[in-house]
């Protein structure tokens, strides 16, 4: 589906690409230390760093996918944005960011470290690089195939020319090039996607005429899913509430480095708790601009997917042909570039971050100067886009990259999230049982995974659902994996030596006291922010029900 | 940010703002070869102008 662009069209994608290289040159002066390559110096604004966070997890298929995942399965898909995000994004804010603030420490895996020795975070931090680089090349490939299939380029020639600009920002300014940029990528991407629904709707006859047009079954995020048939997703809301918005949630949005690291970022505690908080108005309001065009798509699009000239995944191309003219089209494909720019330098800062800190200063050179560790990231951002490139070549053969990223995140997201949310929450957990819990927990997601595809395992025996789509399994899957990983650390620390209580200050609730923050006015509370958020969340689910 | 740098608002500004002014004048004078439906371009006209608006609110609160 070549989509013809004119003159107007790309000059804003040619600005583009030069302002992010731009960024990357000014910025490279600015990242002298560790810590302004790392962690852009802790200095950033709760803006700067809750509109980064926001923007590192609009990557690869946010846009894309989540759209198509509309067309799919209609408003269940809302559920990414509110159930699967808003309560672990709050939980975050005012219950987690305090442990890794007064911790001091520099990744996820640097926490474990301080919490439960080395043991547990080697093992993270292996199983969160390989994330990282499988992700950040999905990230490419879905970048690839959308300059491919919409500007008529090579596709081998759209994922170099792209890894080698990220590339190039990310190892010139480091963490700071790469929140400096997703600030800029938040704006294009909702100045270049939201006008899509607005004409679409526009087209449609408003919303009363969309839902006439729209089947009954797609409207609804609750009420269709007492019975796993009675829904598009062949899901029960239990599989819902557990897999997506327990495990894979809070597996994401409170350990996966990637969004944190942006949080780390801040500049003071209140900073570090508000971005997440502004963050979450952001993540609510993103339907606007992925589900609603999915639900245009349905009304308006002749039928699309398995059998059809078009895949799911071209909800949104096809929608900017029918609606966007030139300049409006070169926009709308920025936002679909910087998109999944900002979601690849994302994985490679944060691959960085955690290669030079928790691999190769942990284990491979203690003494290093602070210089070698900054060249040392810049050299394993390279080495970052380089394995990314050859991920991509691996997404690439799978029939859809969308269930292909939700199954790397059940398969190592919910055990990382199953030993940071017991070291945090429960004294008692001790470092063999957690290294054992975060094993166990992978053992247990890749085996199912490996046993359900070579079908030994029925799905319906994880789902309890025959019908049960692959979106289900990913969240069952990663259900089992986090009660898996649970289970094992508490039978195994119970059956271990206590860690001492004076080893868990300033790590665990209970146990460390809160530092004290300065007097401000109730609306600059971040607390006061989190309610408003919450409100909203309930209100949404309420009405949308 | 990192001390002494332009604000990142500035660089969104200005970027807002140049697209804006891109995205009205390709809408008021269509590409000849391109066809564009009556609300495409209305659109178009409407979102350059929403665009240089706020990338020039950004430019005039956070120029140095």
């Amino acid at each position: 589906m070549r989509i013809p662009l004119a003159w107007p069209d790309w000059l804003i994608i040619g600005i583009y690409f030069s302002a992010v290289l731009v960024i990357g040159i000014y910025l490279r002066g600015r990242t002298r230390t560790g810590e302004d390559f790392f962690l852009a110096g802790r200095s950033c604004s709760a803006w700067v760093a809750g509109l980064s966070f926001i923007a590192a997890n609009l990557g690869a298929l946010e846009l894309l996918g989540w759209a198509a995942s509309a067309y799919e399965y209609g408003m269940l898909a809302a559920h990414a944005y509110w159930i699967a995000a808003i309560p672990a994004i709050l939980f975050l804010a005012l219950f987690m960011m305090p442990f890794y603030y007064v911790s001091r420490t520099h990744s996820v895996p640097g926490y474990l470290q301080l919490r439960f020795g080395e043991r547990t975070r080697a093992l993270s931090a292996v199983v969160f690089a390989i994330l990282t680089i499988l992700v950040a090349g999905i990230n490419l490939y879905a970048m690839g195939l959308v300059l491919a299939t919409m500007l008529g380029w090579n596709i081998n020639f759209s994922i170099w020319f792209s890894s080698l600009t990220v590339g190039l920002y990310v190892t010139l300014g480091g963490l700071l090039s790469a929140i400096f940029n997703e600030v800029l990528q938040f704006f294009l991407i909702w100045f270049g996607s939201l006008i899509i629904p607005i004409v679409g709707l526009m087209a449609v006859g408003g919303w009363s005429q969309l839902v006439e047009k729209v089947p009954s079954a797609y409207m609804h995020l609750w009420a269709t899913t007492a019975h796993y048939a009675d829904n598009p997703m062949g899901i029960h809301w239990v599989g819902i509430v557990l897999g997506f918005g327990f495990v894979i949630s809070f597996g994401y949005w409170t350990t996966d480095f990637l969004v944190v690291q942006r949080v780390f970022a801040a500049r003071d505690l209140r900073s570090a708790q508000m971005a997440p908080v502004i963050g979450s108005f952001f993540k609510m309001a993103l339907p606007l601009i992925v589900i609603l065009p999915g639900l245009i798509g349905l009304a308006v699009l002749p039928k699309l997917g398995p059998g059809t000239a078009y895949s799911y995944n071209a909800v949104i191309p096809l929608l900017m042909q029918k609606y966007l003219g030139p300049g409006l089209l070169g926009l709308g494909i920025t936002a679909l570039i910087a998109g999944f720019m900002s979601g690849m330098a994302g994985n490679i800062s944060a691959f960085a971050t955690v290669w030079t800190y928790d691999i190769y200063r942990a284990y491979i050179n203690r003494q290093a100067s602070d210089a070698r560790y900054v060249r040392m990231g810049r050299i394993c951002t390279l080495l970052g886009v380089v394995a990314s490139i050859l991920t991509a070549y691996i997404a690439m053969g799978f029939p859809s990259i969308m269930d292909y990223m939700q199954a790397l995140f059940s398969l190592f997201s919910a055990p990382i999230f199953g030993v940071v949310f017991i070291g945090m929450f429960w004294r008692r957990a001790t470092g063999i049982g957690a290294f054992w819990g975060l094993l166990a927990g992978i053992a247990t997601s890749v085996s199912q995974y490996a046993l359900v595809e070579a079908k030994v395992l029925p799905v319906s025996w994880i789902t309890f659902s025959p019908n049960a789509s692959i979106m289900a399994a990913n969240m069952w899957r990663a259900w089992w994996a986090w009660a898996a990983t649970v289970v094992v650390i508490v039978v195994v620390s119970w059956r271990t030596a206590p860690m001492p209580a004076e080893r868990l200050e300033g790590l665990v609730y209970g146990v460390t006291p809160m530092p004290r923050q300065e007097v401000v006015p109730w609306w600059q509370r971040p607390v006061a922010w989190a309610f408003v958020s919450l409100v909203c969340f309930i209100v949404l689910n309420v009405y949308f029900w | 940010m990192a001390r002494g740098a332009i604000p990142i608002w500035l660089f969104v500004g200005v970027i807002l703002a140049i697209y804006g002014i891109i995205v009205l004048i390709a809408s008021i004078y269509v590409p000849e070869g391109h066809v564009v439906s009556s609300l495409g371009r209305h659109a178009g006209t409407a979102w350059g102008i929403v665009m240089m608006i706020v990338g020039g609110v950004l430019v005039l609160f956070f120029r140095r």
